[in-house]
């Protein structure tokens, strides 16, 4: 049964105000490129590979360093002479370097740092780099990627498959073999980004008498990724002070990609001897900040007639671009423990692979291997039905977790700790209407328009296991390398001499409000205002309480960080009760504390200001026993429910288990195949709601990015490794006229694992909504398939017939502008076609002139005849305010 | 207008925020670079320096522009306000500031000064917007936080509460 949470008199449970938003709605924010750097700082300018694979041959600097004002120029043998290669988290002959080092392997991998006086002088000194490039050819497809015959990213590894391992829970050969049918489907999942508005910072000093470095950077952890920087710089991990600015501009689980970056500029700020800051571009940041990974699942079932499903053969390829950047492969894992989604299916095998292609390097973003999970698990519930002429909404009834059984450990090893998901769906289908909305999609059938309705039923897991990711070693693997699991959150309490309360997390916020929920949470126990409590999220490696499990992931605040905020303010209020007991003359356990004040329970004005109270222990030590001071209390609390992966790879990935049930209708334009969607509901549970209003914040801002993912957002690359996406007018990010509002509908089951029984919520829409609204699409459109993003042109080519040229044009000629297949240089694609009304013969001999080719380019400037047929041809292009020069090699 | 040489600083004299301000630039130096690191006006924010994502927007001569696709050397002369213009006073906020922190209309706060800026133009030429005005309008910005619906409830808010205020005042 689920229990209703009791919303105790407080603060916490409240839409209070943000403490966070007077300075930010008043330009007063301090983010990473608003604090001063230290006096004499130089500013750092990266140089990024145009090729997607090319062997890298002499940089030729000079030029570059006699620009006055340049003052240091980095490149892959000063990384690899003064560092160490990133950690991986698997073991297997791969180096990953900030930098490329005698090879670039996707488009935007560093090739060098220009530092000088200022951004303008280092972005010139870039223009006068020669480097030259001996290009290889690019795989971008993983698929492709794991034939024997493609080209090889790491000749060492000797294949592009970096991981390959299988795991069978209970007996699905069996079930398999039993079931009444077996139905799968196979989906590719998109590459794509949160891409917060602000980019990466990174501010890094190198003292060289201490040996030891001292960085800002907007990182958002988790700070497990410390010891793997600190050992890439080579110094001990007490040399390495990491810190983050008080304000960030979003983050998403992107702002982790910053690790290589730390250690780039950490390094230029060595090597310049003076501070290096860096701020990344929003060229740089789309093509080679980081990115989801894309994934190709083929998900088979063993279903029974009734729609009962036995057992999933999960099998998945996960492409984790050219580098394997610590801490992936953890997107494939992220979920293990929850492959059976909101199912209590108990019978499991899978099959996971990691590879290597030609593309940014990928990592954390919102949902974190949930998108890919879902997209798969959903698409295949859906299919069922389809299959079965059932209607998919009973699929997913049948199929799920019962009421009651929680907590329910799944096939894998999950443990489910709280939830009531058919309650859930029929509250939502309810509060939502879907008699309604099903009514209309009969009504819009009928005048003939492609009218669809998705589901979508989805465990959003938080608060990560340290150790999940262990689960891509075998058992004997992890024996070697000991045990590694939990989930540590820090707080520290404390008061000064006045008796005010200060707070200090871990967590390293972005904007999600973390402060004003602390601030709550301590309030709440000393029964002051949220205002009178001071919450520091700014981090401090060498001076505050961290662990490796600190920062802003996995959507851990509510549930892990906010439940240590109120451990160390019990830990301090029940020595302060013993206090004020004394000099009340009750008993500690009568003591209250109330608008501001310690009290007597029986007698209110038997009491004191909380503030003396507080500040006592400064000023008369004595009054306490020894050792009870209450001046500071930190706890660390991990949970003993996430224990390390078990012999048999069954593993708890995660603490806490939220649960949503989406329904959706959408429309599709039949003339253009745009979709609109006519209605959105989302029921979430997501335990005890610490803050009602952030809550919403979360669902709204995690649709926007779903939405975006599914209908509008793709990390393009050209077959060659060009990567197409390199603005936002070509990253296609939603703007308000594009969001819908969706109903958003709340249950609350509270996790019985977390100090306040909260979970989190920041992620769930993002595993979620594309599949739901693609289930949609597919119900509209009646077929089995259906791509991400679904872009009208994919959607149109199923009711439109294949546009053909018209007769007649074959023969004419056709011009391209664009480079060879598998050059992977950075180009510029171009293609039509033209008829001129000549024999061949006088159009070759035409093309074949230097001067007449130079005179029928657009922007061609000089020309060079490299043979009979190849020319080299300088070129300048221009749209609007942009220009820009390259060469076309005309053949 | 006066040749400008390239490799020169040059003198920028405008009234920002109210104040005349004069600084040097040279001609190729973006007003967003300008305000955030010559004059130390931190509030414009530079999300994407492209034109599209409207977290520089600044308010030119009572029109809302990008910073990033201004150079400094062309406010010679000019108004300029930025965010830090719009509250009353110190440890006071205007109506829309208000709107947008009852509403959640922020989360990171990165996009927000852009908007408020453009919000703050919009709402004293059109005092009784729709809902689908603001939200055209607002599609000129990139928020990737809140998702827009809490930043169109406070502009709605802020719109009535500003109706209201002109009644009263
Ligand atoms: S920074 Fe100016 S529009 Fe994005
Ligand atoms: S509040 Fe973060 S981008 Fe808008």
């Amino acid at each position: 049964m689920h229990a209703v949470t009791d919303k105790p008199p407080g603060w916490l449970g409240r839409s209070v105000e943000r403490l966070e938003d007077a300075a930010l709605l008043t330009g007063a924010g301090r983010f990473v490129d608003d604090i001063a750097p230290p006096p004499g700082t130089l500013a750092a300018a990266i140089l990024r590979s145009p090729r997607a694979h090319a062997r890298i041959g002499a940089i030729a600097i000079d030029a570059a360093r006699r620009l006055p004002g340049v003052a240091a120029i980095l490149t892959g043998a000063d990384v690899a002479a003064m560092s160490a290669p990133l950690a991986a988290g698997i073991k297997a002959p791969l180096e990953c370097w900030p930098i490329a080092i005698d090879r670039a392997r996707y488009v935007g991998e560093p090739v060098a740092v220009v530092v000088a006086s200022d951004r303008y002088i280092a972005e010139d000194a870039l223009d006068l780099i020669a480097v030259s490039y001996e290009p290889l050819p690019a795989v971008v497809d993983p698929i492709a990627a794991m034939q024997p015959t493609a080209t090889l990213l790491h000749d060492k590894l000797g294949a592009n498959i970096a991981s390959d391992r299988s795991f069978c829970y209970g007996d699905p050969a069996a079930q398999f073999a039993a079931a009444a049918t077996r139905i799968a489907v196979s989906v590719r999942y998109p590459r794509n980004s949160c891409t917060p508005i602000e980019t990466y910072g990174v501010i890094a000093e190198y003292a060289a008498s201490d040996d030891a470095y001292d960085v800002t950077a907007n990182f958002m952890g988790p700070l497990s990724m410390h010891p793997v920087m600190a050992r890439a710089l080579r110094v001990p991990g007490n040399r390495l002070r990491l810190r983050t600015p008080p304000d960030s501009g979003g983050s998403f689980g992107v702002k982790q990609g910053l690790v290589p970056y730390i250690v780039l500029i950490a390094l230029a700020a060595r090597l310049a001897g003076r501070p290096v800051k860096w701020i990344e571009d929003r060229l740089e940041h789309l093509s080679a900040s980081v990115s989801a990974t894309n994934r190709v699942t083929k998900l088979a079932a063993a279903v029974d007639a009734d729609g009962r499903v036995r057992a999933l053969d999960w099998d998945q390829i996960e492409d984790v671009g050219a580098h394997l950047r610590a801490p992936e492969p953890a997107a494939l894992y992220r979920m293990h423990g929850n492959l059976t989604g909101a199912y209590d299916i108990r019978h499991v095998c899978v099959r996971n692979r990691v590879v290597l292609t030609n593309k940014t390097p990928s990592g954390l973003n919102r949902g974190f291997g949930g998108p890919q999970v879902y997209f798969a698990l959903e698409r295949l519930m859906q299919r069922i039905a389809r299959e079965l002429g059932l209607d998919p909404l009973d699929v997913i009834r049948r199929n799920l977790v019962p009421t009651g059984a929680f907590p329910y450990r799944t096939a894998t090893g999950g443990l489910l700790d709280s939830g009531d998901y058919a309650g859930a769906i029929e509250r939502a289908v309810a509060q939502g209407t879907l008699a309604e909305l099903r009514a209309r999609r009969v009504n819009a059938r009928g005048q003939g328009r492609l009218y669809g309705i998705g589901y979508a039923a989805v465990v959003e897991p938080s608060i990560s296991n340290m150790g999940y990711i262990t689960t891509v070693l075998t058992a004997q693997e992890r024996a070697r390398a000991g045990p590694k699991n939990g989930a540590f959150a820090t707080a520290t309490v404390a008061f000064d001499p006045l008796g005010c309360v200060s707070v200090q997390i871990a967590s390293t916020p972005q904007g999600q409000g973390h402060r004003t929920v602390a601030a709550q949470v301590v309030a709440d126990v000393f029964g002051l205002a949220p205002a009178d409590v001071r919450v520091l999220g700014e981090l401090d490696t060498a001076r505050d309480a961290w662990s490796i499990a600190s920062g802003n992931y996995s959507s851990r605040f509510a549930g892990a960080v906010a439940g240590a905020v109120h451990l160390a303010a019990q830990r301090l209020a029940a020595k302060l009760k013993r206090a004020a007991a004394t000099q009340l003359n009750v008993a500690p356990d009568d003591v209250v504390f109330a608008g501001a004040r310690a009290q007597a329970r029986d007698n209110r004005d038997n009491a004191m200001a909380f503030s003396r109270l507080a500040a006592a222990t400064h000023w008369s030590p004595g009054l306490m026993d020894a050792g009870d001071h209450a001046l500071r209390e930190t706890v660390f609390w991990t949970p003993p429910e996430l224990a390390a992966p078990s012999d048999a790879d069954a593993v708890n990935s995660s603490l806490c288990h939220g649960f949503i049930f989406d329904f959706c209708g959408i429309e599709i334009d039949r003339v253009t195949g745009a979709v609109r969607v006519d209605k959105y509901v989302t029921m979430h549970d997501c335990g005890r709601v610490l803050h009602p209003g952030m809550v919403a914040g979360q669902i709204t801002g995690g649709f926007a990015h779903a939405l975006g993912a599914a209908l509008y957002e793709e990390f393009a690359y050209a077959p060659d490794g060009s990567f197409l996406s390199g603005t936002f007018a070509d990253y296609l990010v939603p703007t308000a006229m594009e969001i819908p509002q969706p109903l958003m509908l709340h249950m609350e089951t509270p996790s019985p694992f977390t100090p306040l029984g909260a979970k989190g919520v920041g992620e769930g829409n993002c595993m979620s909504t594309p599949v739901c609204i693609a289930n949609a699409a597919a119900d509209a459109l009646g077929v089995d398939q259906v791509e991400l993003p679904l872009l009208p042109a994919r959607l149109a080519a199923h009711f439109h017939p294949r546009e053909e040229f018209p007769k007649g044009t074959t023969a004419a000629t056709a011009v391209a502008i664009g480079a060879r297949q598998g050059d992977g240089a950075m180009t510029l694609h171009g293609r039509g076609v033209v008829e001129i009304a000549r024999v061949p013969q006088d159009v070759w001999a035409m093309l074949l002139d230097a001067k007449t080719l130079a005179a029928i380019i657009p922007g061609a400037g000089a020309i060079e005849k490299l043979s009979e047929t190849h020319f080299r041809v300088d070129v300048t292009l221009g749209v609007g305010p942009v220009r820009g020069d390259g060469h076309a090699l005309v053949l | 207008m006066p040749r400008l040489s390239a490799d020169r600083q040059h003198s920028v004299r405008f009234e920002l925020n109210g104040r005349e301000v004069e600084a040097q630039a040279e001609p190729r130096m973006l007003l967003s670079d300008f305000l955030r690191h010559v004059l130390a006006m931190t509030g414009t924010h530079v999300g994407c320096e492209h034109g599209v994502c409207g977290a520089c927007t600044v308010e030119i001569d009572g029109m809302a522009a990008r910073a990033c696709l201004t150079l400094a050397v062309q406010v010679e002369g000019a108004r300029v306000r930025t965010v830090e213009a719009l509250a009353p006073g110190p440890g006071r906020l205007s109506i829309l500031q208000e709107a947008f922190r009852r509403h959640h209309g922020l989360q990171c706060g990165f996009c927000t000064p852009g908007i408020l800026m453009s919000l703050d133009i919009f709402l004293r030429a059109h005092p009784a917007p729709s809902e689908i005005d603001i939200r055209e309008y607002l599609s000129g910005h990139l928020c990737r936080c809140t998702g827009y619906a809490p930043i169109v409830a406070a502009a709605l808010d802020a719109a009535e509460k500003l109706r209201e205020a002109d009644i009263i005042g």
